[in-house]
């Protein structure tokens, strides 16, 4: 059912399909410090191009910090992240994202202010390219890029059955559907990487199954990588071809869904350790 | 061209233009006809200039989100290197609603320039520092204009501080014929006043238009993302210092060009006219209006620069009922009674899916 991971002891999560080629994100040695406190320590993980990867772990275990890592919300203190080969050292945000990165939150952030649409075309700015002057005269290249922009936005949002909202004020969508414009948003940047943020949490479970499916639709449709936290075991065994436990800001465990089921030592991290009879 | 479906915010903005429009042509008829009080006449073109005052600021507190607690300032920058501008550009330029036209433009670009040193180094921040630093330009500002003086001769321009307290214009060696333009806290006498209504009219008009079309176009788009959630503007690849500098010297520069305009139409103006009261006077126009509010906001500042003058009949009482007034608009505003009976006769209904 799902392609074959290159076998362990490898460190990385690559399906054969994506083996032979640049990882899209190569994490070597990751590492932040709060205080004295390592949040994230020696994470070392690899993604293909067009996989779909799940980042497990019990609460606290640091999972949206690697995230935060990821995007630069937090400068590492140790170690590199490589896109597509090229390190982001001393990027920022915003570089981070022209560069092929973009991101959901776990707690829902969108422009609460803006339209849907408007949700979507204001993360397109960084592809277009009119100036202020511009925008402000109205010349022609305002109107042509506000078009595809439009365009581009209602056919991004039709993905997630969302085009006929696009006119309602981002703050008065239901939760669900606030969810979903936040993916939206992410890949109205055009990324190569998409990191999803519990991207399930507070779904219904039919909400759930609608969400896997569009889940592959994207990787599908775009030929991106996903890298997901979720809690959902149902949703991450069920789409995710590679999957890394964290526990305690470290990697525990990485492999297919079916090692990462089987492994003692993720079940002792979720369950506790078994008393000796 | 294929044309775009009509916005909601188009038809707003629409209406906004219109109400300016009609209100200068009545404005103008009632003139005419003579049945305006001279006080009134008097006032139409300070109107004119705190209404576009009251539009920019809403670009910087309303749209960018950030309080600004100098606007104030800006309009001192650009009315005094307007008034500067515009006597000493006198024998050049001598048609006098081409000379207020680059007054105008010189004050908006002096201004500009104090938003971006104001700007750079505090943008960078998040929190509210620019309220705090603001606050502290204006003050400068008026303390700077305080002890300038300014004259022009047939050398040029000649410039001189004041600090001491020791110098008059006279040190400033000016030839036979030279004219002070500034004369440090006595402020700027003796301008030739070349405001005219009509150049107020346009001045709304620009502001609004600059003000409307910045905001929907993809630099207003994201402005006001960053002002709605910082870090995730961030995370769509938003380069936030860039934009906020953007919307804040944009504001700083219309506030120049409205100050340019006030200045034009006082023989005599003093550095303390700008001072914290009307930065704060400005403000109150804004929030009254409604934070991003346009048309809020020049509505608001119409009412309130006419009505101190509406409240002579209250004599001492004059500024108690002012501000009894203001606090009863601001409850009324806020009554969610009354706002749910005023959205009934909203032009648009609600789409499907409401808030759950």
């Amino acid at each position: 059912m799902f392609p074959k991971l290159v076998p362990m002891p490898s460190p990385n999560l690559l399906t054969e399909r994506d083996a032979d080629k640049t990882p899209i994100l190569e994490c070597i040695n990751l590492g932040i410090n709060f205080g004295g406190l390592a949040a994230v320590e020696n994470f070392n993980m690899a993604i293909g191009r067009t996989e779909i990867t799940g980042l497990i772990g019990p609460n606290g275990a640091g999972k949206t910090t690697v995230f935060n890592l990821l995007t630069k919300v937090y400068q590492p203190t140790k170690g590199t992240i490589l896109l597509d080969g090229n390190d982001t050292h001393n990027m920022t945000t915003a570089q981070v994202n022209r560069a092929g990165i973009a991101r959901t939150f776990q707690n829902i952030r969108l422009f609460n202010d803006l339209t849907v649409e408007e949700n979507v075309t204001v993360a397109m700015n960084a592809h277009m390219r009119y100036n202020m002057w511009t925008g402000i005269f109205r010349l022609p290249a305002f109107w042509k890029e506000e078009r595809v922009a439009h365009e581009r936005a209602l056919e991004l949002l039709s993905i997630f059955n969302m085009a006929d909202l696009a006119d309602t004020k981002a703050g008065s969508l239901p939760y669900g559907a606030q969810r979903r414009l936040e993916i939206v948003r992410a890949l109205a940047t055009n990324p190569s990487l998409l990191l999803l943020d519990e991207p399930a949490a507070g779904m219904n479970p039919s909400e759930t199954a609608e969400l896997m499916e569009n889940i592959r639709k994207i990787r599908d449709t775009f030929q991106i990588a996903i890298l997901l936290i979720e809690h959902d075991m149902n949703l991450v065994m069920n789409i995710c071809e590679g999957i890394a436990v964290l526990n305690f800001g470290r990697i525990i465990a990485k492999g297919t869904p079916e090692d990462i089921q089987s492994n003692p030592a993720v079940i002792e991290a979720y369950l506790g350790k078994q008393k000796e009879a | 061209m294929k044309k775009l479906r009509i916005k909601q915010h188009t038809r707003t903005d629409f209406l906004t233009y219109l109400g300016v429009i009609i209100l200068f042509v009545v404005m103008n008829v009632l003139k005419s006809n003579g049945s305006l009080s001279r006080s009134l006449t008097g006032q139409l073109v300070p109107i004119c200039c705190y209404m576009s005052m009251a539009v920019s600021l809403n670009l910087t507190v309303g749209i960018l989100g950030e309080l600004s607690l100098g606007h104030a300032g800006f309009m001192s920058v650009g009315a005094f290197s307007g008034i500067v501008a515009a006597m000493s550009l006198q024998n050049i330029i001598p048609a006098a609603p081409l000379r207020l036209a680059v007054a105008m433009v010189i004050g908006a670009a002096a201004a500009a320039i104090a938003g971006a040193i104001v700007g750079t180094p505090v943008l960078r921040l998040r929190g509210d520092y620019l309220a705090i630093v603001t606050l502290a330009f204006g003050e400068i500002i008026k303390d700077l204009v305080n002890c300038l003086l300014v004259g022009y001769d047939a050398k040029g321009l000649h410039m001189a501080f004041n600090l001491t307290g020791s110098k008059t214009i006279d040190d400033l060696g000016m030839k036979e014929g030279g004219i002070a333009i500034i004369k440090g806290a006595q402020g700027a006498t003796g301008t030739t006043t070349i405001a005219s209504f009509t150049a107020g009219f346009i001045l709304v008009m620009v502001t609004l238009f600059v003000v409307l079309n910045l905001k929907h176009s993809r630099a207003g788009r994201a402005i006001m993302a960053l002002r709605d959630n910082a870090i995730a503007a961030e995370s769509v690849g938003i380069n936030i210092t860039k934009y906020k500098m953007m919307a804040f010297v944009t504001s700083a520069a219309l506030a120049g060009a409205a100050g340019a305009l006030y200045g034009l139409n006082f023989s005599s103006l003093q550095a303390t006219k700008f001072n914290f009261n009307t930065s704060i006077l400005i403000l109150v126009f804004v929030v009254l209006g409604g934070l991003g509010n346009l048309w809020g906001s020049l509505i608001a500042a119409a009412a309130l620069t006419v009505l101190p003058e509406l409240l002579r009949a209250f004599s001492d009482y004059r500024m108690l009922v002012y501000a009894i007034v203001l606090i009863l608009v601001m409850l009324a505003t806020n009554n969610p009674t009354l706002k749910t009976f005023f959205s009934r006769f909203k032009l648009h209904k609600p789409t499907g899916k409401e808030a759950v």
